[in-house]
């Protein structure tokens, strides 16, 4: 009997080894994604030189030669490159985005807090709010915006007056531009004021143990504001305001807002406030009623239980999912092509890679950007959410 | 024991002797009365609140109301019907141009005479989609083998035709409508499950190589919008494959949008993965099975049962991002709405409002089915855990 246990053991064919059989498994895989990879450059170089397309990033600082309809930076056809457009349709998309974040964490926050409100009307009309928006895709509302309500405004001839001297019509919207006079003098010294409230909470805060809240706000806030204002009457800086005029055919001069960027900005607002308001909602429903009910107890009103309690400790189950909605608005942005908002996406994956015809080059780029803006948002969010986070034993 | 004696009851004036009449509580401590009260008027500033949303409700709804339904005009043959006329001065949605683009909102430019094809796979993949989705169905494997093997190819078959069989060839550039908004969805679904099942195992892998190239795979694909990955699929791929064997237009938006499900979807099976507990697989593994037969018999059954709202949830988002093949020049139903809505015989004023409106009601029924569908399954399964 005791024999059967001292033999050696027995031989294993290396195909029933598992760590053999994982190494094989990961090298067979390197070899086939290598293969494909192999295999796209290689009819990809094939293909391009049929076709006479160029390869590489020379294009990037050849003339564009074409026009966009919003510039934040100065751009001219006959004049800037590729290069330059490209930033132009980042930007755009910045700009979009950036707004769109901002007016959507706040509809959000609104209809999120009014789903749970004990007035009967507003939970119900908050709570179809949500239901509808979340089951109509963005793209039909933002063409919805765009072709059945900003084009059917009236025409450039027509346009409505608005107080102030703006206009409204199917061009957009023709505001005043508000123009500073010794407008460098007001930004040192608003920076200065900047940099001072930081050194003043952040270094000399901590100090002075016995100077209340309210005083240090309010400290804070004066150097905020009054070196800008000095400055502003020190220099004699004025402002003065450049009124759109109403041309023949269209209208010169103020601050034009394309329709095209007020119905993406108006789509991506109400369909992500929608997400953001279940986000929020179920933050708040993840607080305890006992929480709710202990500031009660101790006197508190609903307002400032709300602030005071239940929307610090339900923002740590907020944050992740509201990173991702503002992740998704950043990318559902890129719907500015379907109504022709000359975001990055329109600009350079649509314009750009038309004109020159370097896809690989042009598409790589497109997304990289937009890795890139993920990642460091999630960067940011997570940094955010590790100071928000529970601090246990 | 002492009898108790009680004093001999004296009667005093102000003493009740008999229970006083019940009287009805106020008016405002029951019945509606009451639930107004406390629902909409519990303090000044919730009466504001209400005052506010019924005067937002008396904005919105009558005129919406008016529009849809009481002006409406639902049939007529032209533009004239939906034209502000003597009779008609208020003119609102114009349903008459619904009524007449209907047939093309459903199946494009198909050839007429081949539609009864196109019906033919609404049936199947309404058949295969109930044989999923209702749990208690008998042979449910059979309903799989079906919906992800045998429905694809019959599909294939049948749109595009076998002449063979006496089913004459139809091009995928005449394919449209509402029939090639299901496909996109459909093969979405069908190829995202299997591959999203593989890539969500792949990060859980041990195997250092295959771990990273699933964990580069899903999150690359979902940090980038869909749009691009639909414009690498339409304008990258055809580079990437000799001219011979370039695939056609329709193939390409589908194979971007099976790219991008299966990455949403591994995200999806990797949470349901990790839901299940350690124990689960130790005591796969003290009964001998092996890797594959722990997942296919223990693990994969316990976390698809688990992720089946998220999966169906992903699912609507899906059929929403559908819309976007529109953008790489897709016949889909919300193209086929385009197209009709500047049709110059229907150019009214309310032609395009009364187009999207159409979209806009077909999609949010269709998502709102789907997500109550989602919600019963995990209303189910919290009542199966009760218990």
């Amino acid at each position: 009997m005791t024999e059967r246990f001292d033999r050696a053991p027995p031989r294993i064919s290396p195909f029933r080894d598992p760590r053999f059989r994982s190494i094989a498994f990961q090298v067979a895989l390197c070899v086939l994604i290598g293969l494909a990879i192999y295999g796209a450059v290689w009819n990809a170089a094939a293909n391009l030189a049929r076709a006479n397309i160029a390869t590489g990033f020379a294009f990037w600082d050849h003339t564009a030669g074409f026009d966009i309809s919003q510039t934040l930076i100065p751009y001219r056809a006959d004049v800037s490159t590729y290069g330059r457009a490209f930033l132009v349709g980042l930007l755009n998309t910045l700009l979009v985005a950036v707004l769109g974040i901002v007016l959507a964490t706040i509809l959000g926050f609104v209809i999120g807090i009014s789903q749970l409100s004990n007035n009967f009307l507003v939970s119900r009309l908050a709570a179809a709010y949500v239901e509808l928006i979340r089951n109509i895709p963005l793209l039909l509302q933002l063409l919805f915006w765009y072709n059945a309500v900003l084009k059917t405004l009236p025409s450039i001839r027509e346009s409505a007056v608005l107080p102030g001297g703006s206009y409204l019509n199917n061009r957009g919207l023709f505001l005043p531009r508000p123009e500073f006079h010794g407008l460098d003098a007001v930004v040192i010294a608003l920076a200065v004021g900047i940099l001072a409230a930081l050194a003043f909470s952040y270094l000399l805060r901590p100090r002075l143990k016995r100077l209340s809240r309210a005083t240090g706000a309010a400290v804070t806030a004066m150097l905020v504001v009054v070196p800008p204002l000095a400055a502003y009457f020190a220099v004699g800086a004025s402002v003065a305001f450049d009124y759109p005029q109403m041309g023949r055919f269209n209208i010169r001069g103020g601050i034009e807002i394309l329709p095209e960027f007020f119905a993406l900005l108006v789509g991506l607002v109400i369909y992500t406030a929608a997400f953001i308001a279940e986000a929020v909602r179920a933050g708040l429903m993840a607080v305890p009623k006992g929480q709710t009910e202990a500031a009660y107890a101790l006197g508190l009103r609903r307002g400032a239980t709300l602030k005071l309690v239940v929307i610090p400790q339900a923002m740590r189950v907020i944050i992740p999912p509201l990173t991702n909605q503002y992740l998704n608005l950043t990318k559902n942005s890129s719907l500015a092509v379907a109504i022709g908002y000359p975001d990055l996406v329109q600009v350079f994956a649509g314009t750009v890679l038309n004109n020159t015809g370097q896809a690989v080059e042009v598409i790589a780029l497109t997304m990289a950007v937009y890795l890139v803006i993920s990642l460091a948002t999630s960067l940011l969010m997570n940094w955010y959410n590790a100071r928000m986070a529970l601090v246990e034993r | 024991m002492a009898q108790e004696t009680r004093p001999k009851p004296v009667s005093i004036a102000y003493v009740r002797t008999a229970p006083p009449a019940q009287v009805a509580p106020p008016m405002t401590a029951h019945g509606p009365l009451r639930w107004i009260k406390e629902n909409l008027f519990s303090s000044w500033f919730n009466g504001l609140l209400t005052l506010l949303v019924i005067a937002l409700l008396l904005w919105i709804v009558p005129p919406l109301l008016r529009f849809l339904v009481i002006d409406a005009v639902w049939s007529g043959a032209d533009r004239t019907a939906c034209l502000p006329s003597q009779e008609h001065p208020e003119v609102g949605a114009c349903w008459a141009f619904v009524r007449e683009w209907f047939s093309f909102f459903i199946y494009g430019p198909y050839p007429v005479d081949e539609r009864w094809r196109v019906d033919l796979f609404f049936v199947l993949l309404a058949f295969g989609t109930g044989w999923m989705l209702w749990l208690n169905a008998p042979r449910r494997d059979l309903g799989a083998l079906f919906f992800f093997v045998a429905l694809p190819i019959l599909t294939v078959l049948l749109l595009r035709g076998f002449p063979l069989l006496g089913l004459p060839i139809v091009d995928t550039t005449k394919w449209g409508g509402l029939f090639v908004t299901l496909i996109v969805a459909a093969v979405g679904i069908v190829v995202s499950l299997p591959i999203g099942v593989l890539l969500a195992l792949g990060r859980r892998s041990d195997m250092p190589a295959v771990k990273l190239v699933s964990t580069l795979f899903i999150e690359f694909v979902r940090g980038v919008p869909l749009i691009t990955v639909l414009f690498m699929a339409s304008v990258m791929l055809p580079l990437f494959v000799p001219p011979a064997l370039s695939p056609d237009k329709l193939v390409r938006a589908l194979i971007g949008i099976a790219l991008f499900s299966s990455a949403y979807m591994a995200e999806v099976v990797r949470a349901g993965l990790q839901s299940i507990p350690k124990g689960q697989y130790e005591a796969a593994q003290a009964l001998g099975l092996g890797y594959w037969r722990t997942l296919a018999l223990v693990v994969l059954p316990q976390a698809l049962t688990v992720t089946i709202p998220n999966i169906v949830n992903s699912f609507i988002a899906l059929f929403k991002d559908t819309t976007l093949v529109f953008i790489v020049g897709i016949f889909d139903f919300l193209r086929t709405i385009e197209i009709a809505r500047i049709d110059p015989r229907w150019a009214t004023p309310v032609t395009s409002f009364t187009g999207y409106a159409f979209a806009a009601l077909f999609y949010f029924v269709a998502c709102h089915l789907m997500s109550r569908y989602a919600r019963g399954i995990e209303r189910r399964r919290s009542a199966a855990e009760r218990r």
